[in-house]
C-alpha cells in the first residue's frame, strides 16, 4: 500500500500545473476569453494541447496526436490537474470510434479518419440501439445490401447522442440476414450528409434534445467504409464499447458533487437552522459519504491494477452499476434538502447552483438506464464475475 | 502509487485463512458455540504460533510489529471462518491504548503476554459510546465504582481495560475484590462479552490517558477498524456460500443461479461487498499514515461495513432458500457475527454522527 507518486509523477503533475497557469487565459469558454474579443477556437486550444502532449496524447503522431507511450497514471494526472484548474480539457477524437479504427481498421481508414478527429474537425455519433434493439442489440435489423460498390442502407437508429452535429457516424448494420444474429453484423463509418439521412431531435423528460431519432432510406455508402470484416462488426462493436463503459460512473466526479451537497447544506437555512443540522437530511448525507468514499478507494484499486496490467476483475465490473447509483442518489438528496426551491428548474429565480440537480436527477436516471441498463449490468456481474449460468435461450422461433 | 496489497501482507492472510479453514471448520466453531466456551483453546494456540495476537506488539515486547492494516487484515480471515476467540479486543484495542497512553511497567507487563498468547485483556469502554443511566464507571483515588456493560472479549480475559467517565482508562484485575464479572448472552456465541460491576475496586490509571480522551478515541477508531474488517470477512464468506449455492441448487429443472431473481441478488451483493474492502483497506492505511484522516475513515469504514454486511448477511439467507435459516447448515454463525459487529462499539447512525463531528459539520 503506497499512495505517494514517485518523483517522476511529482514532476510531472507540476509541469501540468506551470502549463495550465502560463495557458489558461488562452482555453475556449467564457472564463478564457478576453473582454471585448471573439472566445478562443476550441481547434487552436486542442493543437495547444496536443503540442504539449495534453491531449491525443498517446495516438501515434502519424495520426495526428502526441504519440506517448501509454502511462494510465500521467493520463490521470492530466485529467485531475485540468479538472482542478477548471479548464476545458482537451479530446482524442472520440474516445469510442479512434481506438477501434488504430485496432482494426486499414491504414488508409487510419490516415483519413483519425487525424482530423483528432484535431476536432470531424465529430462522430453512435449509431447502435434501434426501437426493437436495446438491451438485445445484436438483434438489430437495420439491414446493408451491397450494391455494386455501394452499401445500400435501410432502416432506423434510436438514442444517438448528438447526431443532429455530428459529421460522422459509425453504425452497425445487418449485411448477412441468414448468418446466426452475432455473425451478421457489420460496422460502416459514413459522413451525416449522405442522401437519405433523416435527423429528428428526440426530446427527453430534461426538455433537451440531446438523443436523436436517425432513419435510412437507401443510404449509399462506399463499399470500403466497412472497420473490420463483413459479419464480424459485433466484435469490432465490443472493442468500442469496452472503451466507453470506462467513462460512466467515475467515482472522482461523484466526490466532487458529494461536496457540492455538502456546500449547500451548511450554507443554506431553512427556519434559521442550516440543512446540516436536520439529523435525517445529515444522516442521508453521511450515508452516501461512506457509500462514495467506498467507490473513491475502488477506483484507486483498478486505477493500481491498470497500470500493472493486471485485469482488475470484479472492481472494475461494478464501476458503472454502483456510481451511476450514486450519482442519481446524490441529486436526489441535493433536491429533497431544497425543499420546494429543489422543484425550481430552467432559469427560474431562487435557482440554486443553476438548475444542476434537477438537471441531474433526469439525467442521471438515464445513465442508470444508458449504456447497458442496471438490470444488464447485473447479469454480466453475475456472469462473468460470478461464474453464474446464463438464463436459458428462449427458442429462436418461440413466442 | 499502489492501491494494492504487499506480497507480505497477502501471504499473513493467505497463511491464516488456510490454517482457519483446516484448524476452525465450522463443526468446532459449533463446538464451542454450544458448549459456551470463551474461546477454542487450539485455534488460540494455533494462532499465537502464526503470531496474531502480537501482531501489534513491538518486537521490543515479543511482538511482530507490523500495522492496523495487517491486523485488519487478520480480523477479515477470523470473520471470514467466525473464528471463536478474542481478537479485536485483545490483540488490538489494548496494545495500542498501552502503547499510547501505559507506563513503561505496564507495557512491559503486558505486551509480551499478549504477544505469547498468555494473557487476554478485555475493553470495556461501551459507556463512552452510548451510556445507559444504570451504567457508568467513577475513578477516585485509585478505585473505580460503578458498572461497564459490554465488556468485549471479557470471559477470558486476564485484565480488564475500563473506562471511566472522564475517558481515562484502567487496568482492573478481575479476580479482585470488589468487582462481579457476568458473561452476557448474545445473539454471538463466538465472541464474548460481559457485565462488570464494581464496588471499590482496586485499578491501576494508564497515565497518559489522564486528562486526555486521545487515547480512549484512537483505541476505539482501530476497534471498530476491526469490528468492519471482520464483518467484511464474514459477508465475503455468505455472498461466497450463496454464489457456490446457487450454482448447484436445481429447481425447474434449471440451477437457480439462471433465475435472474437469484443472480441479481448475488450481483448486488457482489456490488456492494466488493467497495467495502478497498474502504477497509484505506481507512486501516490511513490509521498510521494520514492520521487527520483516521477517525473519519475508521467511522466511515464501521458504519458502512455494519449497512453491507446487514444486506448482505439477509440476502445470502434467502438465495439459500428454507436452508438458509437452519441450525443444520450454519449459516447463522455469520449471520449473529454481522449483527454483533454491527451493535458494538456503536450502531451505524451514532458512528456516522461521529463522522460528521469529525469534519465539524456538527
Amino acid at each position: 500500500m503506497d499512495l505517494e507518486y514517485s518523483p517522476e509523477y511529482r514532476d510531472f503533475r507540476d509541469e501540468v500545473r506551470a502549463f495550465l497557469d502560463e495557458n489558461k487565459h488562452q482555453a475556449p469558454g467564457p472564463r478564457g476569453a478576453t473582454p471585448g474579443q471573439p472566445p478562443n477556437s476550441p481547434k487552436a486550444w486542442q493543437q495547444l494541447l496536443i503540442e504539449h502532449g495534453y491531449a491525443a496524447r498517446t495516438i501515434p503522431r502519424e495520426y495526428g496526436g502526441y504519440g506517448a507511450e501509454p502511462d494510465i497514471l500521467k493520463t490521470r494526472i492530466i485529467a485531475e490537474e485540468f479538472a482542478r484548474a477548471r479548464v476545458p480539457p482537451g479530446h482524442s477524437g472520440d474516445n469510442r470510434l479512434v481506438p477501434t479504427v488504430l485496432e482494426l481498421g486499414t491504414e488508409q481508414q487510419k490516415q483519413w479518419l483519425v487525424p482530423p478527429s483528432v484535431r476536432g474537425e470531424m465529430s462522430w455519433c453512435q449509431g447502435y440501439s434501434e426501437p426493437g434493439s436495446g438491451s438485445d442489440l445484436a438483434s438489430l435489423s437495420t439491414k446493408a445490401e451491397l450494391d455494386g460498390d455501394e452499401w445500400v442502407i435501410n432502416g432506423q437508429k434510436i438514442w444517438t447522442s448528438g447526431a443532429q452535429n455530428a459529421d460522422m457516424m459509425f453504425c452497425l448494420v445487418r449485411t448477412e440476414p441468414d448468418a446466426p444474429k452475432h455473425n451478421g453484423i457489420s460496422y460502416l463509418v459514413f459522413s451525416m450528409d449522405t442522401p437519405g439521412i433523416d435527423v429528428r431531435p428526440l426530446v427527453t423528460m430534461t426538455g433537451d434534445a440531446f438523443f436523436n431519432e436517425v432513419f435510412f432510406t437507401d443510404v449509399r455508402v462506399p463499399k470500403d467504409q466497412i472497420i473490420g470484416k463483413r459479419g464480424e462488426g459485433w466484435f469490432v462493436a465490443n472493442t468500442t464499447l469496452r472503451y466507453e463503459r470506462g467513462g460512466l460512473g467515475d467515482p472522482n466526479e461523484a466526490e466532487n458533487r458529494f461536496n457540492r451537497i455538502a456546500d449547500i447544506m451548511q450554507r443554506e437555512t431553512v427556519g434559521g437552522e442550516r440543512l446540516i443540522d436536520n439529523p435525517i437530511y445529515r444522516d442521508r448525507l453521511l450515508k452516501l459519504q461512506g457509500q462514495i468514499l467506498a467507490m473513491k478507494f475502488n477506483g484507486m484499486r483498478v486505477l493500481s491494477h491498470n497500470i500493472k496490467g493486471e485485469e482488475p476483475g470484479l472492481p472494475r465490473w461494478i464501476v458503472k452499476l454502483n456510481g451511476c447509483e450514486l450519482n442519481h442518489q446524490m441529486a436526489g438528496l441535493a433536491i429533497d434538502v431544497l425543499g420546494e426551491l429543489g422543484l425550481l428548474y430552467d432559469g427560474s429565480p431562487y435557482l440554486r447552483d443553476g438548475g444542476f440537480w434537477q438537471a441531474r436527477y433526469m439525467l442521471d436516471l438515464g445513465l442508470i438506464i444508458g449504456g447497458g441498463t442496471a438490470q444488464i449490468q447485473k447479469n454480466m456481474i453475475g456472469e462473468r464475475a460470478l461464474g453464474l449460468p446464463k438464463e436459458p435461450k428462449v427458442a429462436e422461433a418461440g413466442a | 502509487m499502489d492501491f494494492a496489497l504487499g506480497e507480505e501482507q497477502r501471504m499473513l492472510q493467505d497463511s491464516i485463512a488456510r490454517y482457519l479453514e483446516s484448524g476452525c471448520p465450522l463443526e468446532r466453531v459449533r463446538d464451542v458455540a454450544e458448549a459456551g466456551d470463551a474461546r477454542a483453546d487450539d485455534v488460540w494456540q494455533e494462532l499465537t504460533n502464526l503470531g496474531v495476537h502480537g501482531v501489534l506488539v513491538g518486537e521490543d515486547y515479543g511482538g511482530v510489529g507490523l500495522g492496523l492494516l495487517e491486523a485488519a487484515l487478520i480480523a477479515e480471515a477470523l470473520g471470514a471462518a467466525v473464528a471463536p476467540v478474542p481478537f479485536a479486543a485483545s490483540a488490538v484495542m489494548a496494545p495500542v491504548a498501552l502503547a499510547d497512553a501505559g507506563s513503561g511497567e505496564q507495557k512491559e507487563a503486558w505486551l509480551p503476554r499478549i504477544a505469547a498468547g498468555e494473557a487476554v485483556i478485555g475493553i470495556g469502554v461501551s459507556e463512552q459510546i452510548g451510556r445507559r443511566e444504570t451504567d457508568g464507571v467513577r475513578a477516585e483515588n485509585g478505585r473505580l465504582n460503578g458498572k461497564a456493560m459490554f465488556v468485549l472479549d471479557a470471559a477470558a480475559a486476564d485484565a480488564l481495560l475500563i473506562a471511566s467517565d472522564d475517558g481515562a482508562l484502567h487496568l482492573v484485575d478481575p479476580s479482585a475484590n470488589g468487582i462481579e464479572r457476568a458473561k452476557l448472552k448474545t445473539i454471538d456465541r463466538t465472541r464474548t462479552v460481559a457485565e462488570v460491576v464494581l464496588s471499590d475496586a482496586p485499578a491501576e490509571l494508564l497515565p497518559g490517558s489522564a486528562d486526555n480522551r486521545e487515547p480512549l478515541l484512537r483505541m476505539i477508531d482501530a476497534g471498530r477498524l476491526m469490528l468492519a474488517a471482520d464483518t467484511l470477512g464474514a459477508a465475503q464468506t455468505m455472498a461466497d456460500k450463496a454464489v457456490a449455492y446457487a450454482k448447484e441448487r436445481r429447481q425447474f429443472n434449471r440451477v437457480i443461479g439462471s433465475f435472474q431473481a437469484v443472480k441479481h441478488m448475488c450481483a448486488e451483493m457482489a456490488a456492494e461487498l466488493e467497495p467495502c474492502r478497498s474502504l477497509v483497506w484505506y481507512a486501516a492505511h490511513a490509521y498510521v499514515a494520514i492520521p487527520e484522516e483516521g477517525r473519519l475513515m475508521a467511522c466511515h469504514a464501521k458504519a458502512h461495513l455494519s449497512e453491507v454486511g446487514k444486506f448482505v448477511a439477509r440476502k445470502s439467507t434467502e438465495v439459500h432458500g428454507g436452508m438458509g435459516i437452519t441450525d443444520l447448515l450454519g449459516l447463522h454463525y455469520w449471520f449473529k457475527r454481522i449483527g454483533f459487529n454491527r451493535q458494538l462499539l456503536g450502531a451505524p447512525e451514532l458512528v456516522r454522527e461521529e463522522a460528521a463531528q469529525a469534519q465539524a459539520w456538527v
